[in-house]
């Protein structure tokens, strides 16, 4: 009676027909290295919106030799520089860093020779200004600077924001990549499972075939063992992704200063060490594994009907 | 009602040499095939072994195609039929087939459920229909056994019990007394003549005469590929 009871669920006898074992593992393996490229390209834009909104706006100026005077008895060329700063619409905030700001800026290329004025070569001033919405025409900008102060150079933060979000993109683009790469790596090892339950089964299904059964009879037979093998491995694949993301969500904190990197609450800690969406990566990887494993399973089954007259 | 016209069947054989298909053109199996059967009729099947009794066979269950001529099952043009038809229609065939093709990881009492299962029949429905069959056939005490725990006896008669379960509106068999006693084959044969009587139309493709002659009905006789009597 057992083995009668055992057989009813499966309605046409094709349940235990699919090379399973390795399935759920092989799928694990997509599914972190899914989660992987998903943080990655989460983390890069996190980092490039950090960035950017420090970045984006800030120009910084360099005058050499600014304890010059810009004409006999005229001013400092640092001051000239600040004043026409200052004076120019659409920059804000213009100042010179302090000797003491700039000697710690450069400390690490430079060592103690940056603050204790031993140094050999002199420092240039640094002024640093933020440009409001409208950005003045830097080639007038040039022009004028080197008026007063040739050698003057200009840096502007639009020009390396706009290098930094190419180099997101390209990061995003690369982590799509991966996962369109590895979601048909999956469905191509669900294929391959499926065909090998074909081959295994292949008499039985001439049977079924020749008493009437529909294509869809025996591909859903497939399909829905297929369905719960990949969605069982992405599952088990984005679990286990997620505490080396913690762990790298962890490093990566010390790079952005407004995220949490300590937190007393040891919950909420956890909590905010990812973003939602890679929290939410199990069930949303389960739902995708489920969804490849059936479509897959599905197409491999029916194209292999189509021998069968 | 089933008609044949100008039926031919050339199995292009191919062999797998390295890849190479080869086809020989000599494999004709049936030539000029034409009769009727009227619904609910009952025809033997007979001729030499080789003379393409199962070939006939296997074009009536939607197993092969015809080379040349035009086939009407149960009314239908077979030619017409996309993949799902010709499903539909295969479960209104049941087939005895001559090697009788269970399932062998199933038991005797799944092979059987297996068109009702596919037809999706209540389990209750299936349940009762089928253990009253296996009784009938004698195989009440053998419901759990697997194929390779059976006779070729008790074989035989479970893809009978699995031809007929549905009550199919075509029913054919291959030499189905094959591996039976002369008891059996009598049961046997008053099981297919009750269900002829209900209306199905039955084709008995055999060998034994004797069996022939205890069961008088319209034979059709093969002999190298061609009908050499039908009536
Ligand atoms: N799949 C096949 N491919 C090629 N030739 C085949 C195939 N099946 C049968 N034949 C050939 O077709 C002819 C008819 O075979 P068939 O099986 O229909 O004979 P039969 O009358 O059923 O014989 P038996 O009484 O021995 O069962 C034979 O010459 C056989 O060799
Ligand atoms: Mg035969």
């Amino acid at each position: 009676m057992a083995k009668r009871a055992a057989s009813r669920a499966d309605r046409i006898g094709l349940r235990a027909a699919m090379a399973d074992r390795l399935l759920p593992f092989m799928v694990a393996a997509m599914s972190f290295l899914a989660a992987l490229a998903l943080a990655g390209s989460i983390a890069a834009s996190a980092l490039a919106t950090h960035w950017l909104s420090g970045a984006q706006g800030l120009i910084t100026i360099e005058v050499p030799n600014p304890g010059q005077p810009v004409a006999a008895n005229g001013p400092r060329r640092a001051d000239a520089v600040l004043t026409l700063l200052q004076a120019t619409p659409g920059l804000a905030d213009a100042h010179v860093l302090s000797r003491q700001s700039l000697a710690t800026l450069l400390k690490p290329w430079l060592g103690a020779a940056a603050s204790d004025g031993t140094l050999p070569i002199a420092l240039p001033a640094v002024i640093v200004a933020h440009s409001r919405t409208a950005t003045p025409d830097p080639a007038t900008l040039d022009a004028k600077l080197a008026g007063i102060a040739p050698g003057t150079l200009v840096e502007s933060g639009a020009s390396w924001a706009a290098r930094l979000e190419a180099l997101t993109d390209s990061l995003r683009a690369s982590a799509a990549a991966v996962l369109v790469i590895v979601a048909l790596v999956a469905a191509s090892v669900v294929a391959v499972a499926v065909r090998a339950g074909l081959a295994q089964r292949r008499e039985a299904i001439e049977i079924i075939h020749g008493l009437g059964a529909l294509d869809s009879d025996i591909a859903n037979q497939f399909a829905r063992r297929a369905m719960r093998l990949a969605a069982t491995g992405g599952l088990i694949g984005a679990l286990v992704a997620l505490p080396v993301l913690v762990w790298l969500g962890r490093l990566s904190a010390s790079f952005v200063a407004s995220a949490p990197s300590i937190n007393t609450n040891p919950a909420s800690a956890l909590a905010s060490a990812l973003p939602p969406l890679l929290w939410a990566s199990p069930v949303l990887f389960t739902v995708a594994t489920a969804l490849i494993g059936w479509v897959a399973a599905q197409a491999t089954v029916r194209g292999w009907l189509k021998q069968l007259t | 009602m089933i008609r044949f016209s100008h039926v031919g069947l050339n199995y292009r054989r191919t062999a797998q040499a390295g890849g190479i298909v080869s086809r020989h053109a000599d494999a004709t199996a049936l030539d000029d095939i034409d009769f009727d059967i009227p619904e609910g009729g009952f025809r033997w099947l007979t001729g030499p072994s080789g003379a393409g009794k199962t070939s006939l066979l296997k074009l009536m269950y939607l197993a092969i195609h015809p080379t040349n001529g035009r086939i009407d099952l149960l009314g239908t043009d077979t030619a017409k039929l996309d993949r799902r038809g010709t499903a539909l229609l295969r479960r209104r065939i049941g087939v005895v087939y001559q090697d009788f093709r269970l399932l062998r990881h199933l038991t005797a009492y799944d092979n059987v459920a297996l068109p009702m299962r596919l037809a999706r029949r209540k389990e209750a429905h299936v349940r009762a229909d089928v253990t009253e069959l296996l009784r009938w056939v004698g195989l009440a005490g053998r419901l759990d056994h697997r194929p390779d725990e059976l006779s070729g006896g008790e074989q035989q008669r479970v893809a009978i019990a699995r031809a007929v379960i549905t009550r199919p509106s075509l029913l054919l068999a291959d030499e189905p007394t094959g591996n039976l006693d002369d008891d059996q084959a009598e049961r046997l044969m008053h099981l297919i003549t009750s269900l002829n009587r209900l209306g199905t139309t039955v084709i008995v493709a055999t060998h034994n005469l004797g069996l022939v002659a205890r069961h008088p009905a319209p034979v059709m006789e093969l002999e190298a590929g061609r009908m050499v009597r039908h009536g």
